[in-house]
């Protein structure tokens, strides 16, 4: 029997190097070049400063443990329940939603140093998080 | 000196469907529910110059409310005349609009009309609100992540707040469960209440996990229906069959979410400044309160709305419910009919319709004191807010 897929998303044009990005290990943002603020894609204009100047930039990967929940609602086949379903404030500013791995739902805390992991399907490639096992202030 | 628009005008109208799975469409619906209202104000459908629309979640599923219900109700009259979506917060926010608009001269009598049915028949409540979610199309871009991270429907942003709340705050599940079993109790009293049967904390906490930190009697009902009310001047209203319900005070607050560091949308909204503006209007505070109609899409929502009105400090919302102050025979009644979690889930039509029942005293065993009746709409993840304080008082 095979696995049910998770709903996949299929790259646009705006978030293609997100995508690819993520494809080759990096997570991929946009910065302003006017005012240097990180901001996920995709969007033309920054929301700090509306400047449509932008670069793409590596992120460093790593963030925190914004808030989470557990889900048990069955919603689609491809999540089995309960399942954590975070929201993970990156080192640069930009939270972004996702899973934790390698944690379980009980250890899952608020503030809770991440790094990010990528999880290869067959036409896109996910940004998940882990907590950092080792962690220095 | 007295902000000009205080109690210049008045609901003099109001209409109301059965609630729950009344198969019936939104226009058929929102018609029963006009022609009830211009009969509670005594008014003839000539009468109404002025009609602001909001489509419930149908509105984007389709098979809501348009500007077509004009012509359904057959209105030739109309001076003003809008389709208004600023989500839960939106039913306040008609009574603002149609407050100034009379203050103005632009029209007099004002229709606000909210219908929505999103209940058909042999599907759940949950899958008539969370439907989409269950079978996604392959999403496209960024907005995939969600999906992709089984992020799906209504509950999850009300959860992942509220667990921050309790993260910073130490907020319990039995403050939770406090709201949703003192709305409860009101709602025994509401014939108008889908869910009259008394519940205990103990029932709150065996209900079934939704996501936690939300169970199930965390989460408001999916309800059809429609609610009309009517926006008349005040010196006409006095005049008017029904004991008139007067505006004095309102507000709104949209603090946004950026998406990043900085936001803080899961414990502070928009209430703290849709608070200022109409405290100040209507001269007063919170402690000037005598009960609360607040949107309780979520037991955390109410929590959240009482701190940010300063009836407590931020992030004491827990402690300050605990002794069940909410609840019959409390100090602060609030959602006396039931709210959006006992009794019907109209958007911000809830609250609103609850308070026009209380402030004319029609609340019969659940009336509560009305001389200040605070009114709450919010939605959008906590994003949008609207507010109105009413008084059976002229001034």
């Amino acid at each position: 029997m095979t696995q049910p897929q998770v709903p996949i998303p299929e790259p646009d044009e705006a978030s293609r190097p997100f995508f690819d990005g993520a494809a080759e290990g990096r997570l991929m943002l946009m910065r302003c070049v006017q005012c240097g603020t990180w901001r996920l894609p995709s969007r033309q204009h920054c929301d700090a400063c509306l400047s449509d100047r932008y670069t793409w930039e590596a992120a460093s990967g790593r963030g925190t443990v914004r808030t989470f929940g557990i889900m048990h609602q069955r919603y689609h086949p491809a999540f089995p329940v309960p399942y954590n379903v975070t929201i993970v404030e990156l080192e640069e500013g930009p939270r972004l939603p996702t899973n934790l791995v390698g944690v379980a739902n009980d250890e899952i805390r608020i503030g809770m140093p991440v790094e990010v992991v990528f999880e290869r399907h067959e036409e896109v490639t996910l940004p998940r998080f882990r907590p950092i096992a080792h962690y220095d202030e | 000196m007295p902000h000009p628009l205080r109690g210049t005008a008045a609901i003099t109208g109001l209409g109301m469907t059965p609630m729950g799975r009344i198969y019936r469409s939104t226009s058929e619906l929102a018609a029963e529910a006009v022609a009830k209202a211009i009969q509670d104000a005594g008014l003839k459908k000539d009468d109404i110059d002025g009609l602001l629309i909001n489509a419930g979640i149908t509105g984007t599923t389709g098979g809501g409310l348009t500007l077509g219900l004009q012509n359904y109700l057959g209105l030739k009259n109309l001076r003003l005349l809008n389709h208004m979506n600023a989500a839960g917060s939106t039913a306040a926010q008609m009574v603002q609009y149609a407050t100034m608009a009379i203050h103005a001269g632009m029209a007099t009598h004002v229709l606000c009309v909210f219908a929505d049915a999103p209940l058909k028949e042999g599907t759940s409540a949950g899958a008539a609100y969370g439907g989409a979610a269950r079978n996604p199309q392959r999403p496209r871009g960024m907005a995939g992540l969600y999906a992709a991270a089984g992020y799906f429907g209504a509950n999850t942003p009300y959860a992942l707040a509220a667990r921050r709340h309790m993260a910073l705050y130490g907020t319990k599940q039995d403050h939770l469960g406090i709201i949703a079993v003192g709305q409860r109790r009101w709602a025994t009293m509401n014939p108008l209440a889908q869910m009259r049967e008394p519940i205990t904390l103990e029932d709150y906490h065996a209900s079934r996990w939704i996501i936690e930190p939300l169970h199930l009697l965390d989460c408001c009902l999916v309800s059809n229906g429609a609610v009309a009310v009517i926006v008349s001047p005040a010196d006409l209203a006095k005049d008017m069959p029904q004991p008139p319900v007067y505006v004095h005070g309102m507000g709104q607050g949209h603090p946004g979410d950026s998406g990043r560091a900085g936001s803080n949308w899961e414990t502070e909204t928009g209430a703290r400044l849709a608070a200022e503006t109409a405290y100040r209007m209507a001269g007063l505070g919170p402690g000037d309160i005598t009960q609360c109609q607040i949107y309780d899409c979520y037991t955390y929502t109410v929590l959240v709305t009482l701190e940010d009105y300063g009836f407590c400090k931020k992030g004491e919302g827990g402690p300050f419910v605990e002794d069940g102050k909410l609840g019959p025979g409390g100090s602060l009644p609030t959602n006396t009919g039931g709210g959006e979690l006992s009794a019907y889930y109209m958007w911000g039509m809830t609250p609103l319709s609850e308070a026009v029942i209380q402030g004319r005293g029609h609340g019969g065993e659940r009336q509560a004191k009305n001389d200040v009746i605070l009114v709450t709409g919010n939605g959008g993840n906590l994003s949008y807010h609207a507010c109105l304080i009413l008084s059976p008082h002229p001034s």
